[in-house]
């Protein structure tokens, strides 16, 4: 359980988030949604224990505040918006950082199997700088995971927090993450997500946090919250939900069909780098 | 012929690096003999031992200059060169940032003027506090002048637990400036005999070597060299930034305060016995990474390794060019290290652009 209560942050003495409530159960998808500058970012860093805040914040019981950071990596790994690396680091050296972080340190496979969720199969031995941005964004991800891989531990769930994940991601791959965080909740364990995109916030969330102007507007289910009352008084200007365009083309990620798995063998031209510098080339 | 071993998994360098280690292990053993067989005297190792071998004794006069003059140089030259290594590879992870080398950035400024300070205004201090110090006066104020150094740069360039190239760069000239400014009033204090030690503290070499100035800057370097590797896991995580390494259980502001002070330790006692040696601390940290990676588990001990025995190199090349004179050993390490340098700040612009 994550439960946070009257949560404000200050920057020098304006507070860019005040008295935010949200609650999130493990087995769930809970979404952070709002405008620029909303505080939806600065919630989340509260959440994680990365910038001090009045309040409470208690993810399993702890009390985020004090915790000391390792116990509260064995239970939840966060995913930045973005993360520049300073060294020549290999795809698979930035998944093992995550994985000896948490508690699965020992089970070297996991590497593997972490990029494979994120359609990396074989990208292992690539260098981290040669990679698109959203190959580094899901190369991040499979870091992530590998820290909390099994979502549920003697100790309880364990948590993703996750801002802007489907950032800078074309739509398959943008579905590819989010069922991943789909499935990392129904195995037991908790998501919350910074998210900017309604229709995938609709899609996959269960509850959905609505912040404007350093406040939480409302919660609940994305019926209640992906409404055109609440998002358009939320972003300042007219947001009609449910209603298709007369004219204009769409595509929706509603109607898209099975998002490309991210374990089976991926498709030509993704992931598929040059073949490692030393040893024989894994035949993909 | 050894077979080279196959990494374990594609994108695993860890058994590259294991084999680097072994390698410069090796490295480091022949050019220690090579220095030690190699001088202005004339006498060689191999003549020693044969003397030995055949029963009889070596002159007492080739047994001083290589028990009180070689072994001690290169004793100190692998010492210093190790800790400058591994003090440009800890801040480099500190900052994040493969351009940051102690000598460059004003920590080894800093530690000079500890050090001059110490020679200068030592008389200064209560008399029974002065015969406590002894001879580790001089080092110890190079390790409080480095320390200072180093947590006013943090403070000036790291900005949410980022580094710009530029600021750090330009607080590094800054503060290097103040320090040689503060150094040169320190100088025209100084009278005669001060300026003698200065003269002889500021030669900058490997030449002024022996037992007890190694003795002096041991304990200080010693220990970071071998606890060194404790920080590994936190320079990992800091690789991804601070935030992201205090969500990987890191204790962000122990492993900074831990790293700045080890850095201090050792670049002020390199500082204190061997001078200001630059580019040690930006080649050898490069050149492991490109080779084996920027694990620092991996990374801090190599750098251990290559940094001794570049340095001992170094020490050799300086005694060979203008022999029977001696270059400083900072040119010699400029004129191979300056090019390295400009190489990764034309190469990997793209990554230092943070």
């Amino acid at each position: 359980m994550l439960e946070a209560s009257r949560v404000t942050v200050r920057l020098g003495a304006r507070p860019v988030l005040r008295d935010a409530d949200l609650r999130a159960r493990p087995g769930t998808v809970t979404a952070i949604i709002g405008p620029n500058g909303s505080g939806k970012t600065t919630l989340l860093r509260a959440l994680t224990g990365e910038i001090a805040c009045e309040g409470r914040i208690a993810l399993n019981g702890i009390d985020v505040a004090t915790a000391r950071p390792a116990r509260l990596a064995a239970i939840r790994a966060v995913l930045p918006q973005a993360t520049p690396l300073a060294f020549p680091f290999l795809a698979a050296e930035v998944v093992r950082l995550g994985l000896r972080s948490g508690l699965s340190a020992g089970d070297h496979a996991l590497v593997d199997e972490a990029l494979s969720a994120v359609g990396l199969h074989g990208a292992a031995a690539r260098p981290y700088q040669d990679l698109s941005g959203g190959e580094r964004q899901r190369v991040q991800l499979a870091r992530v995971l590998a820290q909390v891989w099994h979502a549920t531990g003697p100790d309880g769930p364990r948590w993703l927090f996750l801002d802007e994940p489907v950032a800078g991601l074309d739509i398959a791959h943008q579905l590819m993450v989010m069922d991943l965080a789909r499935a990392y909740a129904d195995a037991g364990g908790g998501v919350v997500a910074v998210m900017h995109d309604l229709n995938l916030t609709a899609m996959f969330a269960d509850r959905v946090a609505l912040l404007a102007g350093g406040r939480v507007l409302g919660t609940g289910a994305p019926g209640a919250i992906i409404a055109d009352r609440p998002l358009s008084e939320a972003y300042g200007c007219t947001l009609r939900a449910n209603v298709p365009p007369a004219r204009s083309a769409y595509v929706l990620p509603q109607a898209c069909g099975p998002a490309p798995r991210g374990r089976t063998r991926p498709r030509s031209g993704d992931a598929l780098g040059p073949p490692p510098a030393d040893g024989p080339h894994e035949p993909l | 012929m050894v077979a080279l071993p196959i990494p374990a998994a594609p994108g695993d360098r860890a058994a590259r690096a294991r084999l680097a280690f072994g390698l410069l292990w090796l490295g480091l053993g022949l050019i220690a003999a090579l220095s030690l067989g190699t001088g202005a005297s004339g006498v060689s190792v191999t003549g020693l031992a044969a003397t030995w071998l055949g029963g009889g004794t070596a002159s007492a006069r080739d047994l001083t200059v290589l028990l009180d003059i070689r072994l001690p140089r290169l004793a100190m030259g692998a010492m210093v060169g190790a800790a400058l290594a591994v003090s440009g590879a800890l801040m480099q992870g500190l900052f994040r940032n493969p351009l940051a080398d102690p000598g460059l950035v004003g920590v080894g400024a800093g530690a000079g003027l500890g050090a001059v300070a110490a020679i200068v205004l030592g008389g200064l201090l209560p008399a029974g506090l002065a015969a406590a110090a002894g001879p580790h006066l001089v080092p110890v104020a190079a390790v409080l002048g480095g320390w200072g150094a180093t947590l006013l740069l943090h403070r000036v360039a790291a900005r949410q637990g980022r580094t710009s190239v530029a600021t750090m760069l330009l607080a590094g000239i800054a503060l290097g400036a103040l320090a040689g400014a503060a150094t040169g009033i320190l100088i025209y204090l100084a009278d005669d005999r001060q300026l003698r030690d200065l003269t002889f503290w500021g030669m900058g070499s490997l030449g002024g070597a022996s037992w007890p100035k190694l003795a002096v800057a041991a304990p200080l370097i010693l220990p970071v060299l071998a606890l060194s590797p404790l920080l590994a896991r936190g320079l990992n995580g800091f690789a991804l930034g601070e935030a992201a390494a205090l969500h990987t259980g890191i204790d962000v502001e122990r492993i900074k305060r831990l790293t700045i002070l080890s850095v201090a330790a050792s670049t002020g006692a390199a500082v204190a016995v061997a001078g200001g040696i630059g580019f040690i601390g930006i080649v050898v940290p490069h050149l492991l990474r490109l080779a084996t990676g920027p694990d620092h588990r991996f990374l801090l001990p190599n750098a251990a390794l290559l940094g001794a025995l570049l340095l001992v190199g170094a020490d050799i090349v300086a005694r060979f060019v203008v022999a029977p004179a001696e270059l400083p050993i900072g040119i010699v390490t400029a004129v191979f290290g300056a090019p390295v340098f400009l190489v990764i700040l034309l190469r990997s612009r793209g990554i230092l652009d943070l």
